[in-house]
C-alpha cells in the first residue's frame, strides 16, 4: 500500500515511502522531519499546518500527499535562505509576535503568501487574510504589527 | 486607610480541609534551600539555573533568566534555564496562579545573590583582599582599585558544587542598580519558533518510537461492550490494539496508520446519560447541597438592606468554557520494565509523576518526567491525561510511544472552566451611596489537578470508576470579595460538590466570573444613583495604587464623566464601560475600559477599543508584561463575546472550531496598555490579572450604549436582542 512518492520541498527533490492518501503534514513532519508545520485540528480550520504550495498558503493536514504532484512546497524552514531569516520571520521576531508560538507557522506562512500577492495590504486585507488562522493566546495585535513590519522590510529589500 | 479585605484577613484564614488562599495551592511543594538545587556554574562560565516551574508560552523562561543574570552579574546570554525535570530541578508544584515570578523568581533571585556572595568571599580569600575592595562585572570578580587582579566565576566554581544553603540573608542588588531586569529582553525561544526548529512536545522523536491514537467512549458514562480487532486487520503497521476497561488505544508504526486505525476500529458502547440538560444547567448547579464559607461579614446586612432607600438584586451566569489549546495534547513515554521516562507538557511535573506512579503501581522514584513545551494551556488542558495514555500504551508494547489527542478528544475530555452562578443584593441610601452589599457565588472547585491516578481520564477509563471526590474545593473564592470599602457587606461562597462536567483550572479560576458579577453590579448601582461609573468606584477606593490605576485608564481614554446609559436611540449606538479589580485582592491591579458599538437590530456587539492600566509592582520585562496583558484581554474578550461549551445529555456538541468558535482577527479590537512600574513594590504575576476585568467592562459599555443590562456570558447577538427587548418591556 506504500508508494514511492517524489516531492519538491524547500527546493529539493525528496523520495518518500507513504500510502498515497497520507496527508502531506505527516510526510513533512515524520518522513522529512520538518517540524515547522504543526497539527492543530486536522480539519483545515485553524491554519497551524500551513505550507506554501507555489506562492499560495494552504493547509497540509488533509491534503493527500499523492495530490501534491510537482508543486513546489515551501515550509517555514524553507523560508530561510543561506542561514538568513526571511523578512517575514524577522518581522515576527522584531515584534515579539507570539506567546506559545504554536500557531506561528501558519501566521508566518499566511503573511508571506499575502505579501507576495499584495505587497501593501490594507488593515482589512490583513485581518481577512489571517481570519483562517486561529490564535488562542491572543497575540493577534502583535501578529498584525509584524505583518506591517514585514511589508516595510520586504519593500526595503526590493529596493 | 485599609480596605475591608486588608483590615480583615478572615476570608483567607484556614478552613477545615480547604486551603485558605491561592498562594498555597500552586506553591504546594516545600521549596528547597540547597543552593546547588538552583544554580550551577559550569566550567565554561555558563550559569545553569534550575526552576521547577515550566514555560507555558508566557515567556517566563526569559524573565527568570533575566533575574538570575541580574543578581549574579553575568551577561544574560550566559544563563541557561533548565525547567520542570524531576531528575534535575527542584519541586515547585504547579506552574499556576501567575506565581512563577513571585515564587521561582524570588527563589532564584535569593539563590543567585547567595552564589554571588559565596564567590565574592572565595575571591577575597584568594586575592588577599577584603570583600568591600571587590566588584563584579560579567562574571569576573576584580579588585576595584587594581583591576589587573581578578578571578572569574568559572575559575572559582566551574563544575563544582557550592554545598551551601540559601540563607536568604545575603544582600540583594538594589532595583535602582538593575541593568537587565526591567528591560524588554527578546524571548529566547522565538528564534527557534519562527524558524520551525523542533522544541514542542509534538516534535519529539525518540529512537524506536511508535505512534498511538485513542478510541474514546462517546462520553464518560458509556461502557464498553465489544472491540472488533479484525476491523483494522487490513491496516499495515498495527503493533497493538490495546483495551483494558473502557480504555482503548491503537499503537502503530506510523502516525497516519494510528489515525486510520482509530477511525476504523469497530467498537460497541453502551450509551448512558452523562451530562445535565443545557437548559437546566444553572438550576441543576444551584439545587445541589452547598458547603458555605462567609469570606467577609461586616455590619448587619439584613438591617442595612431593610433600611435602604432603594434595594437591588441581580443574578449573573457563567457557562462552561474550554481551554481550547490550539495544539491538542501530546506526550511521549518510554516504559522499560519498572523504569519510566515521560516527556509531557504538564504544568506540574512532580505532582503528575506521583499520579503516574500510582497508575503504574511503581515507586515515584522510578518515574522521570521531563517537561517539554506544548501549545498554550492557560490552566489544565489534556496534557496530564495524555501523559498517562502514553505510559499505559508504552507499557503495553514495551517500546516508546507517542500519543497525540485529536481536536475532538481535546474538546470533549479536557477539563473545563466550571459553570457558575453569581447573585448580588445591594441597597442605596437616598443620596445614592451603597449602604449594603451582599454577594453570593455558587461554584464547584476550580481546581482538580491530577495528583491521583483516578483524577486522570486514563485512570477513570481503566478502572471504570469516576474521579474520586476531591478533598477540598478551591478557586470560587478568588475575587469574590471586592476591594471597595462598603460600610456593610457580606460575601458568601456556596461551594458545590459536583461540577456536572469535568472541570479544572482556567486562567484566574473564579476571578473572572466574580469580577464580572461584582463590576457589573457596582455599575448597576452607579446608574441607579445617577452617578458616573468611574466616579462611583473611586468613592469606595482609598488606597493610592487602586485609585491611580483607575485614574490612569480614565486619562488615557479622556473619560468624560456622565451617568450611564447615554440616551441615544439610533440603530447603531456606542458606549464606554469601565471595570476595576485587584487580582486576589492583594496582587496586581487592573483597570479596563472598553468602547463598544452595538447594532440594535442585529444584536451584534463590536468591541472597538480596550484600554488597560496595569500595576504589577516591579516590572521584570515590560514587553513580556504587555504581551501577557494583550493575551489576557483578547482571550477573555473571546470568552465574553463568543464562547459557550455546549452538550446534550449524552454528547458534547462543542467538538471543533465551528461548534466552539473563538475570536478571529477581524473581531479583535485595538488594545492599548499603560504600565505602572513600581520598583519599590514586590514583582507580582501578570499572567492572569487582566483576564478578570474584560467581560464586565464590555457589559458595562453595552449598558452605556443601549441601557440594556446583560448578565449572562457570552454576549451573543441573541442575548443582546433579548436584553434590548426586555428593556423596552419595562
Amino acid at each position: 500500500m506504500s508508494d514511492e512518492i517524489v516531492l519538491i520541498v524547500n527546493g529539493k527533490l525528496h523520495t518518500v515511502q507513504a500510502a498515497p492518501d497520507t496527508p502531506l503534514l505527516y510526510v513533512l513532519r515524520n518522513e522529512l522531519r520538518l517540524m515547522g508545520p504543526h497539527f492543530g485540528c486536522g480539519e483545515e480550520k485553524c491554519g497551524a499546518c500551513m505550507v506554501m504550495v507555489g506562492a499560495k498558503a494552504i493547509q497540509s493536514c488533509k491534503l493527500p500527499v499523492s495530490e501534491v504532484g510537482k508543486s513546489r512546497i515551501t515550509t517555514l524552514e524553507g523560508l530561510i535562505e543561506e542561514g538568513e531569516l526571511h523578512p517575514v520571520q524577522r518581522a515576527f521576531l522584531d515584534e515579539q509576535a507570539a506567546q506559545c508560538g504554536y500557531c506561528l507557522n501558519g501566521m508566518i506562512i499566511t503573511t508571506a503568501a499575502l505579501l507576495w500577492k499584495t505587497p501593501h495590504p490594507s488593515d482589512k486585507q490583513i485581518r481577512e487574510a489571517l481570519d483562517g488562522n486561529l490564535c488562542r493566546c491572543g497575540s493577534h495585535l502583535r501578529i498584525m504589527r509584524a505583518v506591517k513590519r514585514a511589508e516595510v522590510l520586504l519593500s526595503e529589500e526590493a529596493g | 486607610m485599609a480596605t475591608p479585605n486588608q483590615d480583615s484577613n478572615s476570608w483567607r484564614g484556614p478552613r477545615t480541609g480547604r486551603p485558605g488562599s491561592g498562594r498555597r495551592e500552586a506553591a504546594w511543594g516545600e521549596v528547597s534551600d540547597r543552593l546547588d538545587d538552583w544554580i550551577a556554574i559550569e566550567k565554561d562560565g555558563t550559569v545553569t539555573a534550575f526552576s521547577g516551574k515550566v514555560e507555558l508560552g508566557t515567556g517566563v523562561r526569559t524573565a527568570l533568566a533575566q533575574i538570575v543574570a541580574e543578581e549574579l552579574e553575568v551577561p544574560l546570554e550566559r544563563v541557561r534555564m533548565v525547567m520542570g525535570d524531576t531528575a534535575r530541578t527542584p519541586d515547585e508544584g504547579y506552574t499556576a496562579g501567575s506565581m512563577t515570578i513571585s515564587g521561582s523568581g524570588t527563589a532564584l533571585r535569593n539563590a543567585s545573590a547567595e552564589a554571588r556572595y559565596a564567590m565574592l568571599v572565595m575571591a577575597a580569600e584568594q586575592l588577599g583582599v577584603t570583600l568591600d575592595e571587590l566588584m563584579v562585572r560579567d562574571g569576573v570578580i576584580v579588585v576595584a582599585r587594581r583591576p589587573e587582579r581578578s578571578v572569574t566565576y568559572a575559575d572559582l566554581m566551574g563544575g563544582k558544587a557550592f554545598n551551601l544553603q540559601v540563607t536568604n540573608k545575603v544582600p540583594l542588588k538594589s532595583p535602582g542598580d538593575y541593568r537587565i531586569v526591567g528591560n524588554s529582553t527578546p524571548r529566547e525561544d522565538l528564534p527557534r519558533k519562527v524558524s520551525g526548529r523542533p522544541g514542542f512536545i509534538h516534535d519529539l522523536k525518540v529512537p524506536g518510537m511508535l505512534h498511538a491514537r485513542l478510541v474514546r467512549p462517546p462520553n464518560p458514562a458509556a461502557k464498553l461492550i465489544s472491540v472488533d480487532e479484525g476491523s483494522v486487520k487490513d491496516i499495515p503497521g498495527i503493533v497493538k490494539v490495546f483495551q483494558r476497561g473502557n480504555f482503548i488505544g491503537v499503537v502503530t508504526e506510523r502516525e497516519e496508520q494510528a489515525i486510520q486505525a482509530a477511525k476504523q476500529l469497530k467498537v460497541q458502547w453502551q450509551d448512558a446519560v452523562a451530562y445535565p440538560r443545557m437548559e437546566d444547567l444553572f438550576t441543576a448547579l444551584r439545587n445541589q447541597p452547598t458547603e458555605d464559607s462567609v469570606l467577609v461579614d461586616k455590619g448587619d446586612f439584613k438591617e442595612a438592606l431593610a433600611n435602604a432607600a432603594k434595594q437591588f438584586h441581580s443574578t449573573y451566569y457563567q457557562p462552561f468554557h474550554a481551554h481550547a489549546s490550539i495544539g491538542p495534547s501530546c506526550a511521549v513515554a518510554d516504559v522499560k520494565g519498572d523504569q519510566v521516562t515521560v516527556w509531557a507538557s504538564t504544568p506540574g511535573p512532580y505532582p503528575l509523576s506521583g499520579a503516574l506512579a500510582q497508575l503504574l503501581n511503581l515507586p515515584v522514584e522510578n518515574i522521570h518526567l521531563i517537561f517539554m513545551e506544548g501549545a498554550g494551556s492557560y490552566g489544565q488542558n489534556g496534557a496530564d491525561d495524555v501523559a498517562a495514555d502514553a505510559v499505559i500504551l508504552s507499557q503495553a508494547v514495551g517500546k516508546p510511544v507517542r500519543v497525540q489527542w485529536t481536536r475532538q478528544d481535546e474538546f470533549i475530555w479536557e477539563p473545563k472552566s466550571p459553570a457558575m452562578v453569581m447573585e448580588v443584593y445591594g441597597g442605596l441610601d437616598s443620596k445614592g451611596n451603597v449602604v449594603a452589599w451582599d454577594y453570593h457565588v455558587w461554584s464547584p472547585s476550580h481546581v482538580a489537578r491530577a495528583r491521583l491516578a483516578g483524577q486522570l481520564v486514563t485512570g477513570q477509563l481503566l478502572s471504570g470508576q469516576p474521579a474520586p471526590q476531591s478533598r477540598f474545593s478551591f478557586g470560587a473564592e478568588r475575587n469574590a470579595p471586592t476591594n471597595y470599602a462598603f460600610p456593610v457587606q457580606r460575601v458568601t461562597v456556596h461551594y458545590l460538590r459536583d461540577s456536572l462536567l469535568r472541570a479544572s483550572s482556567f486562567r484566574s479560576l473564579g476571578g473572572a466570573e466574580n469580577t464580572f458579577a461584582n463590576e457589573s453590579f457596582i455599575d448597576e448601582l452607579a446608574a441607579a444613583a445617577g452617578v458616573d461609573a468611574l466616579e462611583y468606584r473611586l468613592r469606595y477606593l482609598a488606597e493610592p495604587r487602586e485609585r491611580e490605576v483607575l485614574e490612569t485608564a480614565a486619562k488615557k481614554v479622556n473619560w468624560k464623566s456622565h451617568p450611564a446609559p447615554r440616551k441615544d436611540s439610533s440603530p447603531l449606538v456606542e458606549g464606554r464601560g469601565v471595570a476595576f479589580a485587584r487580582y486576589e485582592n492583594d496582587q496586581a491591579l487592573v483597570a479596563c475600559i472598553a468602547e463598544v458599538q452595538v447594532d440594535r437590530e442585529s444584536g451584534v456587539v463590536r468591541v472597538k477599543r480596550i484600554v488597560v492600566a496595569h500595576d504589577c509592582g516591579l516590572i521584570i520585562n515590560p514587553d513580556g508584561v504587555k504581551n501577557q496583558i494583550e493575551g489576557n484581554v483578547i482571550q477573555s474578550l473571546s470568552r465574553a463575546l463568543k464562547e459557550e461549551y455546549k452538550f446534550n445529555e449524552t454528547r458534547v456538541t462543542s467538538i471543533d472550531w465551528e461548534t466552539y468558535p473563538i475570536l478571529t482577527f477581524s473581531e479583535v479590537p485595538d488594545v492599548e496598555i499603560v504600565l505602572i512600574n513600581r520598583p519599590d513594590q514586590p514583582a507580582v504575576g501578570a499572567g492572569e490579572p487582566a483576564t478578570v476585568t474584560t467581560a464586565a467592562a464590555v457589559a458595562n459599555a453595552i449598558f452605556d450604549a443601549t441601557g440594556a443590562r446583560i448578565r449572562q456570558l457570552p454576549f451573543t447577538p441573541e442575548r443582546i436582542k433579548a436584553a434590548l427587548s426586555e428593556q423596552q418591556d419595562h
